[in-house]
């Protein structure tokens, strides 16, 4: 078995998700190779090679592996597919967008969103917005598959000692061209990564609330999160959304604040360790799914727990 | 500027799926079918730029069981102007699905193709990209904002650190996400009008695609339940629970 990993990385570190990866590429055996791919990306590629468990990092250095243009990076990754079993990525938006391309060009079935290993063929992944888990063997020559980071620790960033190989660049696709990106900057834990997650929903009425959760974050140290309905009517941008089609989340605690618990939320976060809810609706489905629920007025609750976490 | 729409016909948002009990998949019969909600998004999409007079014909597409046909009767009563279903098996893979689409784009040569980030049903993620790989098209995925310039999109991407802009030429395969609009409900007159609109079938054959399944399906079942929970009476209790029993504070 050889496995090579897509690196999702920001030039000069390696982000988390690929730490999850890796590890789902140790668990289904055999050397695991990593693909750095992007633009004055050195340093990003020695961290690769320091990450326990890496055996080998390619690293390509080209303008267009700059932004993670998927029509870029297809042709790059299947020109490297022949060497290797497995061709793994984080099942993150950088991840989904360019691994089912790498799929088509080798004719290969691509399995999504995988959640454990069971053999180097079989695997099992949620569908239904978790509400069943298939399992899954593939035939195929060439397994393609994105990893649910939530369902793999992840690889220690140091003691590996891995070598780095310059690769050669497949050339600019010259079809979408990126723009720019508009990212929210936050001193908080990321969303994904973060032990504790504060979310909000639509209880929470505006935007302005949001910065009672805040409060909490920054004393516990959490990210904070909120539900489709309240990213919908503008209360905060859409990286904070967690469930099927937002992020997936499995901290410590969960602290679900004015959500209800719709199953596309559930999906984003029922895995986590300890869930709380804080509802004034007693009937409300997420206290079906949580250790600790509080039938509360969250403009009540909020500024108490406050209060209490000193 | 024709528009394809791929839409898929999956268990309606809002079913409880259940599991089968001889695992085998999950329980579809007597169950409430619905447009994949993502696919919705692409239909009013298209139908936007067609009222808009950046496209002059909405055609929409969907792979399945006869009762697909239903789903692209849907997109006709929101306003598309004709359907093409192929019938296939419920369970063709994302590789086979995206290769039938781009069967039917040679044979349309639309300018643009919208379809949804995500089926419901499988939570695939994949035909869009596949679809573009395939053509060897530029590609959209996940977005929340499209707007036609000229022969190019301006596109607004949702991804995981914020959003995106990115531009491409045309023809391009989108895929869209939740917040790029609100899909209209069909007036009663015009589902009346939806039901003469034509719907052309095609087969697999005529369109030479293969859409054998490539992986095997060897169990599904329940995820594991969690173990119920206590109702606390008062933010003290909570913060106790929460640092001498569950220790995570
Ligand atoms: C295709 C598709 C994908 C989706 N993907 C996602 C997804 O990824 N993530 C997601 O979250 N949703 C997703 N949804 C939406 C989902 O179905 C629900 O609509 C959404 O999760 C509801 O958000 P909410 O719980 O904040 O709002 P609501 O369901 O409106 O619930 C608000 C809750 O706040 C409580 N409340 C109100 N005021 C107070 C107060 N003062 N104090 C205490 N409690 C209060 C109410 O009792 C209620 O339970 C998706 C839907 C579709 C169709
Ligand atoms: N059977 C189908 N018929 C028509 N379109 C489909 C079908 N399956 C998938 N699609 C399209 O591909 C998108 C992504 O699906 P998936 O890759 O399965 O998550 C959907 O939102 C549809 O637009």
């Amino acid at each position: 078995m050889s496995i090579l990993v897509i690196a999702e990385h920001n030039h000069n570190e390696i982000q988390a998700p690929t730490l999850h990866t890796i590890t789902a590429g140790v668990q289904i055996g055999g050397d695991v190779t990593v693909l750095v791919a992007g633009h004055n990306a050195d340093k990003a590629a020695d961290a690769a090679a320091k990450i326990a468990g890496v055996k080998a990092v390619f690293h390509a250095d080209a303008p267009e592996y700059a932004n993670g243009v998927a029509e870029n990076l297809v042709p790059l990754i299947a020109n490297l597919a022949g060497d290797y079993t497995h061709i793994l990525a984080p099942a993150t938006t950088y991840g989904k967008n360019i691994l089912p391309g790498v799929a088509a060009k080798l004719d290969v079935a691509q399995i999504s969103d995988i959640i454990r290993v069971d053999s180097p063929d079989t695997f099992q992944r949620p569908i239904y917005a978790g509400n069943a888990l298939a399992t899954v063997q593939s035939g195929e020559a060439v397994k393609v598959i994105t990893i649910r980071t939530t369902a793999f620790e992840p690889a220690a960033e140091s003691g590996g000692s891995a070598s780095v190989s310059k690769i050669d660049a497949t050339g600019d696709a010259k079809k979408s061209n990126f723009v720019k990106s508009e990212l929210s900057s936050s001193d908080r834990p990321e969303l994904t990564s973060a032990k504790i997650v504060v979310s909000g929903g639509r209880g929470m009425q505006d935007g302005a609330n949001f910065a009672m959760l805040e409060k909490i974050a920054d004393k516990l140290n959490a990210a904070v999160g909120a539900s489709r309905a309240a990213v919908d009517a503008g209360f905060v941008p859409n990286e904070y959304q967690v469930g099927q089609t937002g992020k997936v989340v499995a901290p410590d605690l969960y602290i679900a604040v004015g959500i209800s618990g719709a199953i596309q939320h559930l999906a984003g976060m029922k895995d986590s360790k300890v869930i709380v809810a804080i509802n004034k609706d007693e009937e409300a489905p997420i206290f079906q799914v949580a250790d600790y629920g509080l039938v509360a007025d969250l403009f009540d609750a909020i500024p108490e727990l406050d209060g209490k976490l000193g | 500027m024709k528009i394809l729409v791929a839409v898929k016909r999956v268990i309606d948002y809002n079913v409880k799926v259940r599991v089968k009990p001889d695992q085998s998949g999950v329980e579809l019969a007597n169950v409430k079918m619905a447009m994949n909600p993502f696919d919705e998004i692409a239909v009013e999409q298209a139908i936007r730029f067609k009222e808009s007079g950046a496209a002059d014909e909405v055609i929409a597409l969907s792979i399945g069981a006869p009762q697909a046909q239903e789903t692209i009767r849907t997109a006709l009563a929101m306003g598309a102007d004709r359907g093409i279903h192929v019938e296939a098996s419920h369970d063709t893979e994302p590789l086979a699905i995206a290769k039938i689409i781009k069967a039917v784009v040679e044979k349309e040569s639309p300018g643009l193709i919208l379809m949804g980030k995500q089926a419901i049903d499988d939570d695939s993620n994949q035909t869009g990209q596949m679809l573009a790989t395939l053509l060897d098209y530029p590609q959209a995925t996940f977005a929340s904002g499209v707007e036609i310039a000229g022969d190019k999109l301006n596109i607004i991407r949702e991804v995981d650190s914020g959003l995106e802009h990115i531009t491409c030429p045309m023809p391009a395969v989108v895929t869209v996400d939740l917040r790029l609009n609100e899909p209209r409900y069909a007036s009663l007159p015009n589902i009346m009008k939806a039901k003469k609109k034509p719907i052309d079938a095609l087969s697999l054959d005529e369109l030479g695609v293969d859409a054998g399944q490539r992986l095997k399906t060897l169990k599904v079942e329940e995820p594991p339940a969690r173990e119920a929970g206590i109702i606390v009476d008062s933010v003290d209790t909570l913060v106790d629970k929460l640092k001498n029993e569950a220790k995570v504070i």
